[in-house]
């Protein structure tokens, strides 16, 4: 592999990415399955490197989900899109700090749409105004919010606490980074380094230490589909998609995934239990797994944050591989204690991961 | 013919030469200008020729040796900066700062090669061991043997039709008409000389076009097992051990097809040179919606450009094999001596 | 169906790692005209058993090229050896002994694998 060529190839991929002052638009799935990322995106970008991130209470769901599974006709999507748009610039922003990478995607896809087809702008105009009396604005710049660490990961690398290194070994931390469809593969001009070579999550592990783990299936989709997951019988097509990436990536013996999409990070977290249930199979060391991390617990970890403020007890595989490798302090004993220290209970261990090796 | 008229051919590949030499043996006055060092085109990194199997460098020294015959003067490493137009003729200006009066202009500026890594899930120049046509054309001439980067011989090998061809994503919706022939070439010297090895074709069609081209490709099947796939490549992925995973569709059996291979060879395509738009935009011609330059006629002047006086040989016109391009030189010759003559 | 309600789905993709040349190359040697052949469907569009029933010879031949040979010995049987592909056939490879081949081969595989 010739890493210099892609670098060809990403200068051909570079988008702007503003230096600050961003409105951010949540995702509405990731707080409930990764519910310590978006905290960790707002404390890293405002407390590390302080920037003015608004998080505005007022904006919803982006309606992605409802639209990708042909439950919402596009004019809907396009009025609420228009009122997250107004919002910001009611807010007095211009910049969009996107959460989600299908959310990334709708907002992309609404505003080619209105860049190719005015009429369908003006549409959601009227829309917006009848519905909620806000007055549309057009953002100036989206990007999602892994464009931004990206972006700034040279001063998130200045401050790391533990680089993306083994510290049992001294060896980079093997991580594949896995970019959802939605980030690039619709338009690939507005996904850093395109879409066949996306270097937005491949630039964080680099300039944080790690080592990318550039397998054969690294471009396919994890599986999840809007329509295979939501209808319990066409979960086969997604679990199978998740298969032949873990059958793909396992020979190179990952410490961990990244990923910026919250649909690919839950499903490859997830379908591991689930293949180890359905096949007896379990990937990575010891039978334990290959932890699933998106990129803001990833950086949380980099930079001290604790790992169960950070949400990684609610990840199906273990993370504590993971920790032990970097040399992470934590305490086992926090794992399922609340933010005032009340038991939450712990979850069972399925037999198909290894509890001999378990943390507890 | 009192003072001889005055030509000039811009570019000098196989056409250039060849309408430049038979211009000056018809006794006119005639001006080559090259912007690379030598004359001789693409062909000089050529192996060898379809479908004979020539050595391309004979071909190449007998149009040198028509040069050096009809001697006329040959401009190199120039290129045109600027050209007036005059009553019934040219001034043209070159790099140099040479001002060359013209009586007739024939651009013979050629094809561009395809850039293979506009195909980026084929992961050209990424992949150590994906490599173009051209690539192994050239290793083909330096007579080393063709091995993987790791220098290993390769066990398996996929060349893989029409990359840069018949893709209106990449803005070619022309077929490029030599690489279907030159796949089978290639592969059939690949076999020769990697006996052991496995040689896969992925082809959407077979373009088998000129005679005797046919018994090659069967040849290539009966005599050196080469196994034809229908199906465009989707994308190719690398191995840890460098070896590449590639995914099409075996289209007759109608099922998706993945296969591990040594080597990946792109039959990359011919596009519109990068001199060729220039000129035409430098001689104000009409150029095709391929981006090549458009003939008065396709059936009866095709060496004619949309301006008078100014004449096209070669592939500046279209994909052409060096035959083709070698009658359509000599065509252009016949029709700019009529054009002089009758002037 | 198990708890999930849905279940992993194995790839159908030709996989060519896994290929199984033993029949193939076996019926190359003694027959082997087969190896010129086009997929041009001559063969097919004029067999008898092809158009009253689900049978392609040509997707058969095919099969046999990528050696996957598991289903190869239930279609030969819908063959009736009249012969008439080799009439229409383009490049004149002698099918019907591909098929002779291609049956004697596959209890001789059928005997080894046992």
């Amino acid at each position: 592999m010739k890493h210099q060529a892609k670098s060809i190839i990403w200068s051909d991929y570079q988008k702007t990415i503003p230096a600050d002052g961003f409105y951010y638009l949540r995702s509405c799935i990731r707080q409930n399955f990764f519910p310590g990322s978006e905290r960790a995106f707002l404390q890293i970008m405002q407390n590390d490197l302080g920037k003015d991130v608004f998080d505005d209470p007022k904006h919803t769901t982006c309606t992605g989900i409802a639209y990708h599974s042909d439950l919402l006709p596009f004019e809907t999507l396009q009025t609420v899109v228009a009122r997250q748009f107004a919002l910001m610039s009611e807010a007095g922003y211009r910049n969009l700090a996107v959460s989600c990478v299908t959310s990334f995607g709708i907002y992309s896809e609404v505003l080619e749409t209105w860049k190719e087809f005015p009429d369908e702008m003006e549409k959601a105009r009227t829309y917006l105004r009848k519905a909620t009396g806000r007055e549309l604005a057009i953002p100036e710049n989206v990007a999602h919010c892994s464009d931004i660490f990206y972006h700034f990961r040279n001063e998130i690398a200045a401050r790391l606490q533990y680089p993306l290194i083994n510290g049992e070994t001294g060896q980079p931390l093997k991580i594949v980074e896995h970019i959802g469809c939605h980030y690039a593969k619709m338009f690939p001009g507005k996904g850093v380094g395109g879409a066949e070579f996306s270097c937005v999550l491949s630039g964080m592990i680099e300039a944080w230490g790690g080592e990318v783990v550039d397998y054969p299936e690294r471009r396919h989709c994890c599986g999840f589909g809007f329509r295979q997951y939501l209808i319990m019988a066409n979960r086969g097509y997604s679990v199978s998609n998740s298969k032949k990436k873990f059958e793909s990536m396992e020979p190179y013996r990952p410490d961990a995934i990244i990923c910026n999409c919250p649909g690919c990070t839950m499903f490859l977290d997830k379908w591991q239990y689930t293949i180890g249930e359905l096949e007896g199979k379990t990937y990575g060391g010891e039978g334990r797994g290959i932890p699933v991390l998106t990129y803001e617990e990833l950086a949380g970890l980099a930079l001290g944050y604790d790992p169960w403020d950070l949400g990684l007890q609610m990840h199906q595989v273990d993370c504590e591989p993971l920790l032990q490798k970097m040399g992470i302090k934590y305490n086992p004993g926090l794992k399922y204690r609340g933010l005032k220290g009340e038991d939450l209970g712990k979850p069972v261990i399925p037999n198909c991961f290894n509890r001999a090796v378990h943390s507890f | 013919m009192s003072k001889p008229k005055k030509v000039i051919t811009i570019g000098g590949g196989v056409a250039g030469t060849e309408v430049s030499s038979l211009l000056a043996e018809l006794g006119y006055d005639v001006t080559l200008i090259e912007k690379n060092s030598q004359t001789g085109g693409k062909l000089n990194g050529w192996s060898h020729l379809f479908p004979t199997g020539r050595p391309a460098a004979q071909v190449a020294e007998f149009l040198q040796h028509k040069v050096q015959r009809n001697s006329f003067k040959t401009i190199c490493q120039t290129d045109v900066s600027q050209v007036v137009f005059g009553n019934g003729s040219f001034l043209v200006k070159t790099s140099g700062d040479e001002r060359l009066p013209a009586d007739a202009v024939v651009i013979s500026t050629g094809f561009d090669i395809f850039d293979a890594t506009r195909k980026e899930e084929y992961g050209y120049s990424v992949y150590e061991n994906v490599i173009t046509s051209v690539d192994l054309e050239n290793r083909l001439k330096a007579g080393a043997p063709i091995t993987t980067a790791a220098g290993n011989k390769p066990c398996r090998i996929a060349f893989i039709h029409c990359v840069g061809s018949r893709d209106e994503k990449c803005g070619n919706h022309h077929c490029s008409k030599v690489c279907c022939v030159t796949g089978v070439k290639q592969a059939t010297e690949l076999a020769k000389q990697l006996p052991q090895a496995e040689i896969f074709c992925f082809y959407m069609d077979l373009r088998m076009f000129g005679l005797p081209y046919e018994s090659m490709y069967r040849e290539a099947q009966e005599k050196y097992n080469i196994q034809f796939i229908r199906g465009r490549l989707s994308e190719a992925a690398e191995n840890a051990d460098g070896t590449l995973q590639i995914k099409a569709e075996d289209t007759l059996s109608g099922r998706p097809l993945k296969m591990q291979v040594d080597l990946v060879v792109l039959l990359v395509g011919m596009v519109p040179g990068k001199n060729t738009a220039h000129m035409a935009d430098l001689f104000e011609l009409q150029r095709e919606p391929n981006g090549f330059l458009q003939t008065e006629d396709p059936h009866l002047f095709k060496n004619r450009s949309s301006r008078k006086g100014v004449f096209l040989a070669g592939t500046c016109t279209g994909p052409m094999t060096v035959d083709e391009t070698l009658d359509h030189a000599r065509s252009a010759a016949l029709d700019i001596h009529h054009y002089l003559q009758n002037k | 169906m198990n708890a999930f309600g849905f279940k992993l789905i194995e790839p159908r993709s030709i996989d060519f790692d896994q290929f199984d040349g033993r029949l193939l190359n076996e019926i190359l040697e003694k027959e082997p005209s087969f190896k010129i052949c086009l997929s041009c469907g001559g063969c097919t569009a004029t067999c008898n058993a092809g158009t009253l029933i689900d049978f392609n010879i040509r997707k058969m031949n095919l099969l046999l090229r990528r050696g996957e040979i598991t289903g190869l010995a239930r279609e030969i049987d819908k063959c009736m050896l009249c012969g008439k592909c080799m009439l229409v056939c383009p490049r004149g490879i002698n099918i019907r002994n591909v098929i002779m081949l291609l049956k004697k081969g596959l209890v001789q595989y059928r005997n080894e694998n046992i």
